[in-house]
């Protein structure tokens, strides 16, 4: 029976009994779930099942193959780990909009067709925001409502874009999109616009502030399970519909570098998080760009470990957030004093991320820069290593040092509760399995014919120089006192443009209208005073019209008028 | 809070040592380089220790801008609060 749904629908379905249930058991319904949902993906055959007619199309609701399996496997592993780490909570809210979310994300990359991965698409924007909203604080709510809109946005973007796509080629199925020459000006609009909805979700620059605006304001379960589904979502519909496509490239690079700025002044860690979160989607989105089998293993593998390493950061700070209340760097320090296991488990997702050796970002992140290197790519191979400079700062050093080490802060808390460290425990576990046994990743990745090798002494020894060295940059910045402090505040990013320019523009233009509104009432009201004068004049008690005619006049001006009218008909005869 | 256990690293001594062997560990890497072949892309990734300058002054250069940047783009965290 099992078989006969969709993948993703057993969440889905299972979400809406949770309410049902009394709230000391729906935590466990939360860990059963996924495994069902799992269980069945391992079941699963490759081809094409569930079939549909709409009106004239086709609808493929589940593509079983290489790249929709590897991205079904690690969703319901990130959802099992998030379930585990969220076992404490009491709050069906967040517990119903987190499997509906998941088993959305599952959905849709399992949707063969374009009809239905929208369906799924915005089922996926429209259950993630109640894990904002969760919160229940006023910057939550208006920060929801920023993401409901942005992400209800790219929905809207991909309908209109399947409907113009639809409607020049007649086939709504999800495959490759983009034409063999990889470039998006000779793409159809429809085309375009969906590439556009993909590159909302998946935070390009310019659409990406829905991200570092959201996830720090989720819950402190909720952000873990947000920091898993939906930009990998769009990393995998980009590397189903545009592969090879150049824009992304220069396009990646951006976004592997620009977040890095931001991580370094950024005072709140969970926001770091986030801006290190669209870096590390910069490097797979240069790796859809480049479009090679080894690049496109690269991204598959760099998602499928990434979503393990940065649910482990944010769960690490979640545990900060909950014992202390807060996780402004400035307040916190010296906490591995009283959270050691959490210390470690960070320490290890931090190593991860920044692609250490025996790690897991490293045997993945290396696969995408080899692919840059093999095309003799001079720049986007510097920036990339500049980026990878970056993310040993920001989430390598930044993170543990400012939370655990740094300046003790004096507070003292008791560990993790233990579901959450049970869910850091195992999460560090799979970072050191992955980057140790790098083969058994490799083996369920889209593309079998490569071989790569990531153990080789050299590879390894340029890593360790690479990270090291950067490393004893930090070392030497702090003691020479040059490294900024943290400081309490905020950062101007691009929403700006969407939370102050536009609003005090739109102020303007209405204060504007205003005044040339009262101006225009001033001049209805001049006009209509002299018009009325001028009818006054005319035919009030004194006016011309008012005057009383004698008989004789009346006479005389009828004849007038006969005798003009006479003429008139003798002359135009 | 003195009969609080002390740590390791509580004593600056150790973070020295620390610091130091940071320095030495640097040292071996470079050195390490003359000795291990590795596979370049481009001929400039064969000057010896290149990702360890690297490194050290992408790290660096990424600080010093993020520094710099603050001074345009810092706000008081009440800033959106309108």
């Amino acid at each position: 029976m099992i078989e006969a749904l969709p993948p993703g629908l057993i969440l889905i379905l299972g979400a809406l009994l949770i309410p049902l249930l009394p709230k000391r058991w729906q935590p466990g319904v939360t860990l059963v779930l996924p495994v069902l949902g799992f269980a069945q993906v391992l079941m699963l055959e490759p081809g094409i099942s569930h079939q549909l007619r709409l009106f004239n199309y086709e609808l493929m609701i589940v593509r079983v193959d290489r790249l929709s399996l590897v991205f079904g496997y690690i969703f319901h592993l990130a959802a099992f780990l998030s379930a585990i780490y969220a076992l404490h909570v009491r709050d069906t809210v967040q517990h119903v909009a987190a499997m509906i979310y998941v088993g959305a994300a599952v959905g849709a990359v399992f949707a063969g067709d374009l009809i239905t991965l929208f369906v799924y698409w915005e089922l996926t924007a429209i259950s993630s925001v109640f894990l904002v909203w969760a919160s229940r604080t006023e910057a939550s709510y208006r920060s929801g409502l920023r993401y409901l809109v942005i992400q209800v946005g790219s929905g809207l973007l991909l309908l209109s874009g399947v409907i113009l796509h639809a409607y020049s080629t007649g086939s709504v199925v999800f495959d490759r999109l983009i034409g063999d020459d990889g470039l998006l000006s000779s793409a159809s609009p429809g085309v375009v616009l969906i590439f556009l909805a993909f590159g909302v979700k998946a935070a390009f620059p310019f659409l990406h502030n829905w991200l570092q605006d959201a996830y720090p304001n989720g819950t402190i379960t909720g952000t873990v399970f947000l920091s898993a589904f939906t930009t990998k979502l769009a990393i995998y519909a980009l590397a189903r519909g545009f592969p090879g496509t150049e824009i992304l490239i220069p396009m990646g690079v951006v976004m592997t570098l620009f977040p890095v700025f931001y991580a370094v002044i950024e005072n709140d860690l969970r926001r770091v998080l986030a801006y290190s979160l669209n870096n590390q989607l910069g490097y797979m989105v240069v790796g859809i760009g480049i479009g090679t089998a080894l690049s496109l293993n690269g991204t598959v593998s760099h998602a499928f470990a990434h979503i393990i390493y940065k649910a482990l950061l944010f769960m690490t700070m979640g545990a900060v957030l909950y014992r202390t209340g807060t996780i402004k760097a400035t307040d916190l320090g010296g906490l591995y004093k009283s959270m050691p296991i959490t210390t470690v488990c960070c320490i290890i997702a931090a190593a991860s991320i920044a692609g250490l050796p025996f790690f897991s970002g490293f045997v993945t992140k290396s696969m995408v820069i080899d692919a840059v290197g093999n095309g003799h790519l001079t720049w986007i191979f510097l920036g990339l290593l500049v980026a990878s400079a970056g993310v040993m700062e920001h989430s390598g050093i930044k993170i543990p040092y400012f939370a655990f080490f740094g300046h003790d802060s004096g507070i003292r808390v008791k560990e993790a509760p233990w579901n959450m460290l049970v869910a850091m425990i195992a999460g560090a576990a799979l970072c050191l399995f992955i980057g140790l046994y790098p083969a058994a990743l490799y083996s369920i990745l889209p593309f079998q014919n490569v071989d790569y090798v990531p153990y080789t002494a050299g590879h390894v020894l340029t890593s360790f120089q690479l990270l090291i060295f950067a490393i004893l940059a930090f070392a030497v910045l702090v003691r020479t006192g040059i490294y900024p402090p943290e400081k309490r505040g905020i950062n101007l990013d691009f929403d700006w443009i969407y939370r102050k320019a536009l609003p005090a523009l739109i102020r303007w233009i209405a204060t504007r209208m205003g005044r040339v509104g009262k101006r225009l009432s001033l001049l209805t009201e001049i006009l209509a005073g002299r018009t009325y004068r001028l009818i006054y004049r005319l035919h009030g008690p004194e006016g011309v019209f008012a005057r009383t005619w004698t008989t004789g006049a009346i006479a005389f001006w009828a004849v007038l008028g006969l005798f003009g009218f006479l003429l008139l008909y003798y002359w135009g005869r | 809070m003195n009969d609080e256990k002390k740590y390791w690293l509580d004593d600056s001594r150790n973070v020295n040592r620390l610091y130091w062997g940071l320095v030495v560990v640097c040292v071996l890497l470079g050195v390490a380089d003359l000795f291990v072949h590795r596979h370049v892309h481009f001929s400039w990734e064969s000057f010896p220790n290149f990702y360890g300058f690297f490194g050290f002054a992408a790290f660096w250069c990424v600080v010093i801008a993020g520094k710099n940047l603050r001074k345009i783009l810092w706000r008081p965290e009440d800033y959106y609060d309108d």
